[in-house]
Parts: C-alpha cells; structure tokens; sequence
C-alpha cells in the first residue's frame, strides 16, 4: 500500500466526556453534505461510534435505531435528501471489497462515516476530514487533519478552535 | 391444518448463506437446515470475516437450496410456499436472496413470503418450543440486542435494549483488548473460568435508571482502561489478570442482563415464558441468571444452530405468514432497514434521552 497523501492539520480539541464528543458532533452535523467523507481513526473505545451516532442522530429527521456497523459493515441512513452510510472496514480484508459494498459509489453520492479507514487510506476520497480520536485521562483528544484542508478550514471556522 | 405445508426458507441478510425446509401444518419437522459458515477463515481475522459481496451470496444460494431441498428427501416441486429474508440487512446479500426466491416461486408458480430476519429470530421459540403468544423475548441478533414482547407473528412490542453496543460486540470487544480469540464470547467464558470476579470493580451500566434499557460501551471502555493500568503499573498483563477481567466483565454483563430481564418480566402479565435467543444463552453464567430470574416462567433456548443466522427461521416465520393469508408479489422489495416495532421510540445511538424515556 502507498502511503496516502499527506495529512494538514486543521486544529485539536480536548472532549473532557462523551458529552463534549456529541457536542462536537452536533456542530459539525449541519455543515456536512453529499459527497463528504468522515475517516474516525481511533482505538475500541475511543469514542468513534459514539460520534458517528451523534452525526446521524442530528441529522435524522425520522429518529431510528443507529446500531454498530461492527457485524454489518454498512448501516445507511436517509437523512430528508441525504443519504448517510456509517461503515466499519475492520473486518475487511481487501480494498476490493469496499467496491463490492458500494462503498466507492457512496463516497460521491452520500455522506460518509467511516471507521477503521487505517487500512485502507489510500482508497478514501483525497478530501476526506480524517478525525483521530485518542484516550486522555478521563477523557479523549480529537485531532482533525485533511489532505484538502483548504474547504475545511473555511467550514471548521467556529467549529473547532484553532 | 391438516394438510402438511413444505416451506423452503432463505436467508442471505449477513455474513451466511442459508437455506432450510420445514414441514409445518402439524407437529412442525425441519427436514433440513444448511448454512455456509466461513468458521475456519474467522479466526485469522479480529473478527468474523463477512461475506460481503451480492456476487458471493449469490454463486451461493443456488447451492444451499440445491442442497437444502437434497438433504430433506424431497424435489423442488414437493414445496408449497417460498419464504425469503427481505430484511434488514447489507442490502447486496438480501437482495441476491429475494432474487433467487422470485426466481423460485415464479418457476414453480409457488406463493413467496418476504419475511422480516429479526422477526425470524424473534419466533424460533415457537418453532422449537412450541411456545404460545405472548411471550418476552431477549433478541440479540447483529448488533441488536432488545426485549420484546410478542404478542402474535406481527406483534412485537419493545420493551427496552441497549442504546450502543450489544452484547455479542462487547464480548468480541473485550476479547480483542486481551488479546483472546474471536469469537468473543467462547474464549471470555473460557478466561473467565479461573477468573475472580470480585477482584476488578467493574460499572453495571445504566442499573441504577428505572427501565429496561441496557449499555455496554462503557463496560468496554472500563475494561480497556482496566487493562491499561495493570499493564502500565506491572509491564504486562499475566494470565490470571486476563482471567480476573474477564470474569468480572461477564459478572457485570450477568448482573445488568439479569436485573434488566427482571424489570422487563415484572413489568408484563400474562407471558407464557421468557426465551432467550443468541449467544448470551450460550454463555453458561449469564444463562444460569437468566434462567434464574425466569422462574416460574418456562425459561426457553433454542439450540445454538437456530439463533444464529439460520434459513429455518425463516421458514418458519413464512409459515406463520403464510397461514395468516399473507402472500407477497414479484414487487417485493429488499429493505436494508426494517425495524420489528416501528411504535416505540428508538434505542440505539439515541444516547442518554434514549436512557430516560
């Protein structure tokens, strides 16, 4: 695998709970459309499902169950016109398969909530907002980097500090 | 029902490939049941490898039907009804499953039933047990993990679940933060043999709130900060650190699944039993409360090989359809999400608020 694009740095947030993590989440939500793609790098319990739920919580306008994608792999969501795909590629073992999933096809047309993308980076759209979630103290760290920073920074102003 | 009705059942919705018949109208005979289990290729993996692609289910169905209807004695003109998963599920897998059955039914000129995976689950007890509505049910199923009262084939009330993780993942989980083999749930019980459950205070999630409801994330996330302090303070984790955690995760997951079952039967009248369907009734310490927390009521669970995915199920939750006049079309549609009780608010993801109502 090649290694993926370089990443910018777009800012760092302390998330002192899961509350901090849904409001970041809830933030974000509104700016986001078709097309964008959310990478949630973490280890298990830093914190990814939980704010991909939040994400599609706030953009339910019909509120439903958002189990894990863990067993599944794909839950997709229709969100009034959007159309929301949260997936786990842990269990993946070859970039194909995310082809067979419709993966490829979701990241132009639906907004796209991706955990354990690691693996597979250089297959995620060039302009994804990467988010990497790590355990501090109680607590957690949210760095958010993109290798297409420009468009973000501009949509990130007010949302993330820095 | 007098006439004997033979059921070719289908189910595609996840990672298996199945198909079953089932001779119902009387004292109801599964007369075969196949899966294609990917078993051997899991354990490489921190997970069960999926079958992820429509192509694969579909090179399949054609195969486990083939070998379903061989296994029972029969020809494919001695079935009366085609019963197919049409949801919920990864929609490539269901999809290929309700193509084969159109294809089927339309070839035999035989009625099709789509049938709803979870409603399948949620029925086997009365395929095996012969257990008589209303009964609660304790569903854990792909990520789902509810309890439901059942009050006919299309009768489901939820009565509570867990709002992130289910079970099945946090044990899966737990596993792969100590490094135990996948699936989860066998080798934790296994680690958690020699385990002392009282060494590690672990959180019994959301026990202290009225309700049914259930959490586990925060199980998970205590169990990996567990491990991270033993190995920071001691280098490593030894052997009986490992059976420690693992026995006061599964004390904490008996304990909450216990009280919350408790709650959900004391809050009903008129059950018949409580089944428990899924790997929890597996686990010989969360079946042994459960079992507990039943009495009086028959404590019912089905084999393990009819509350994994399994197309029996579906044979059996198209019966039920079927004897109710339910006939579906060439129209019938796969749907990716098809939740069991549209009425009761939603659980999953729906965080604290979830919790409270």
């Amino acid at each position: 695998m090649s290694d993926p694009s370089p990443l910018f740095d777009l800012g760092t947030m302390r998330l002192p709970d899961a509350d901090a993590t849904s409001a970041l989440a809830l933030r974000l939500a509104p700016l986001l459309g078709p097309g964008d793609c959310l990478c949630l790098m973490g280890d298990l319990g830093a914190g990814k499902t939980h704010f991909a739920r939040a994400v599609i919580q706030a953009r339910l306008t019909e509120p439903e169950d958002v189990p894990s994608p863990t067993f599944t792999l794909v839950q997709t969501y229709q969100a009034g016109g959007l159309e929301i795909w949260h997936s786990d590629l842990y269990r993946l073992s070859d970039a194909q398969e995310m082809d067979e999933l419709g993966l490829t096809e979701a990241f132009e047309t639906a907004l796209c909530l991706i955990e354990w993308p690691d693996r597979f980076a250089d297959e995620m759209p060039e302009a994804a907002l990467w988010l990497h979630f790590t355990m501090a103290g109680e607590g957690r760290v949210v760095t958010l980097r993109s290798a297409r920073p420009d468009p973000w920074q501009a949509r990130l102003a007010g949302v993330v500090p820095g | 029902m007098s006439d004997p009705v033979t059921i070719l059942g289908i189910e595609s919705s996840c990672d298996d490939t199945a198909a079953a018949v089932l001779r119902a109208g009387g004292e109801p005979a599964l007369l075969s049941s196949v899966v294609s289990s990917q078993t051997d290729l899991h354990a490489a993996f921190g997970g069960v490898v999926p079958e992820i692609a429509a192509r694969a289910h579909a090179e399949k169905l054609d195969l486990m039907v083939e070998q379903a209807v061989a296994e029972a004695g029969i020809g494919l003109r001695d079935l009366d009804v085609i019963a197919v998963t049409a949801g919920p599920g990864l929609i490539g897998g269901v999809l290929s499953g309700v193509m084969c059955a159109k294809g089927l039914a339309m070839g035999l000129g035989l009625p099709l039933l789509g049938v709803n995976h979870l409603a399948g689950h949620a029925l086997t007890p009365r395929l095996t047990d012969g257990v008589a509505f209303p009964y609660l049910m304790l569903l854990v199923s792909g990520g789902h993990c509810q309890f439901l009262r059942v009050d006919g084939a299309e009768d489901f009330t939820r009565l509570g679940g867990t709002i992130d993780d289910a079970p099945g993942e946090a044990f899966d989980k737990v596993a792969r933060l100590l490094g135990l083999a996948q699936p989860g749930g066998p080798s934790v019980e296994r680690a958690a043999k020699d385990g002392d459950p009282a060494r590690f205070a672990l959180p019994r999630p959301l026990l202290d709130r009225p309700g049914c409801d259930m959490s586990f994330s925060g199980l998970k996330t205590a169990v990996l900060r567990l491990r991270d302090r033993l190995v920071a303070d001691q280098g490593g984790l030894h052997a009986g650190d490992v059976a420690d955690i693992c026995a006061g995760f599964q004390a904490a997951m008996r304990d909450v699944l216990a009280e919350k079952s408790r709650r959900a039967l004391a809050g009903q009248s008129d059950l018949t039993g409580f089944a428990v369907a899924g790997g929890v009734a597996a686990n010989q310490t969360l079946r042994a409360a459960l079992q507990e927390v039943a009495t009086p009521l028959p404590f019912i669970a089905p084999p393990m090989a009819l509350c994994t995915d399994n197309a029996a199920m579906i044979a059996w939750a198209g019966w039920e359809a079927y004897r109710a006049g339910h006939r579906d079309g060439m129209d019938l549609m796969a749907r990716p999400r098809w939740p069991l009780d549209t009425a009761s608010a939603p659980l999953l993801g729906s965080g604290r608020k979830g919790a409270k109502a």
